[in-house]
């Protein structure tokens, strides 16, 4: 872990010393001592250079110019903690700034956009990612609305089920098919004074 | 007319109705919907997690130092080891202005209280770790220092903005918490009581 943080704190500050610096003002100087020493510099370039090169070739990371867009690529599924809810590409705070810039960084230094969640994901934990890991508790989470909407279903089949068995109304006919009768079946009682009714 | 008058009967309706079922399935659906309820509990008292205060025992951790910081010669240390000596956890960012107010302050103290049973240890909370060397070069910050990887510790600590400052006594029990930054002659004055009392405030 101590090694990746080296890497990325190297890769970083030579981002930072490409930017420009003040130059010596050389107006302070004779143009003959000027042409003088620009003559031993580029003598002593020819000596130098090559060993120079292959130096710095070997040191520096390979680096290129990465544009916002590809940055925003990235950071649109991040989330920093300071800004809750708010996508890491639109955030305005000087964090979120900080943070865009080491995704520009990491980026140059040829990691892929995994390598990047991997490397917030260890410095910031699982909620830096606008789709955590479907693993552990998160998977619970994932599946618990599927879960609820099928034991929802389950619980009505069963409630409607019931409801048929218990209405008197429903006839299954011979054929399979559930008939209802347009009538609505009379009670015990009516019928018993239908019965005397008609004894009498 | 007789046919209509005939009551409707349904002698299988009334045998099932009479006997609990108590099928595997049933059980099983309940367990389910427990579960499920359990789980949104569970979620709904973590999202109500309050801060620590003082009197509580302050929540444990492990701190990965920055490079070129140590503490008792060791790059990493938890809370455990520190107990007996008195710990000013300090959460800033390098992002953060607030916290420039205090950084030398800090450092002051720190330094005041070398030879004695404090220990001052600063977290640097959801920032970027070239940008926390760079501030803790700029301040000249000697005691020890390291980032909040996985944002843990900020999380166990409930803290809600940078700076944060946890007066931890001797006992490993929080004796004071400073939102926003730290006053000179208070924290001195918590410092000294903590150091003569042993114990918490």
């Amino acid at each position: 872990m101590k090694e990746e943080r080296n890497l990325i704190l190297e890769a970083y500050f030579v981002v930072r010393k490409r930017q420009p610096t003040t130059h010596y003002p050389l107006r302070t100087m004779s143009s003959r001592f000027i042409v003088l020493s620009l003559f031993l510099t580029m003598f002593a370039s020819l000596l130098v250079l090559p060993a120079a090169a292959q130096d710095v070739e070997t040191e520096e990371p390979v680096l290129r110019e990465v544009s916002d867009d590809e940055v925003n690529e990235v950071a649109k599924d991040l989330y920093c903690p300071v800004c809750e809810n708010t996508p890491l590409d639109v955030c305005p705070t000087k964090a979120c700034a900080d943070w865009r810039e080491l995704i520009r960084t990491k980026l140059a230094a040829g990691e892929t956009k995994q390598d990047v969640f991997d490397y917030f994901v260890l410095q910031y934990g699982d909620s830096a990612l606008a789709r955590p890991p479907k693993t552990g508790i998160n998977f619970v989470l994932w599946l618990l609305p599927f879960i609820a909407v099928a034991l929802g279903l389950v619980f009505f089949a069963r409630y409607m089920k019931g409801l048929r068995q218990d209405d008197p109304e429903t006839v299954t006919s011979a054929s399979g098919v559930q008939d209802v009768s347009p009538e609505p079946a009379p009670d015990d009682y009516s019928a018993r004074v239908e019965q005397e009714l008609k004894g009498k | 007319m007789t046919d209509t008058i005939q009551p409707t009967e349904n002698p299988t309706v009334g045998t099932e109705k009479s006997k609990p079922k108590f099928r595997v399935t049933t059980i099983l659906l309940w367990v389910a919907v427990i579960g499920i309820l359990a789980l949104v509990g569970w979620g709904l008292i973590n999202a109500n997690k309050t801060r620590p205060e003082a009197g509580q025992t302050a929540p444990g951790f492990t701190v990965h130092y920055f490079d070129g910081y140590e503490w008792e010669n060791a790059s990493a240390s938890t809370l455990e080891e520190m107990k007996g000596k008195v710990v000013v956890l300090n959460f800033w960012a390098s992002w953060c202005v607030e916290c420039r107010v205090e950084a030398d302050l800090l450092e002051q103290a720190s330094r005041q209280y070398a030879n004695e049973d404090v220990v001052f240890l600063g977290v640097a909370y959801a920032d970027v770790e070239p940008n926390s060397i760079e501030y803790l070069k700029e301040f000249g910050i000697t005691y020890p220092n390291a980032p909040d990887l996985g944002t843990s510790i900020s999380s166990d600590y409930e803290i809600t903005g940078v700076p944060e400052t946890f007066f931890i006594g001797k006992d490993g029990v929080i004796a004071n918490v400073v939102i926003g930054p730290v006053n000179g002659p208070a924290m001195m004055n918590t410092i000294n009581t903590l150091l003569a009392e042993g114990g918490s405030q």
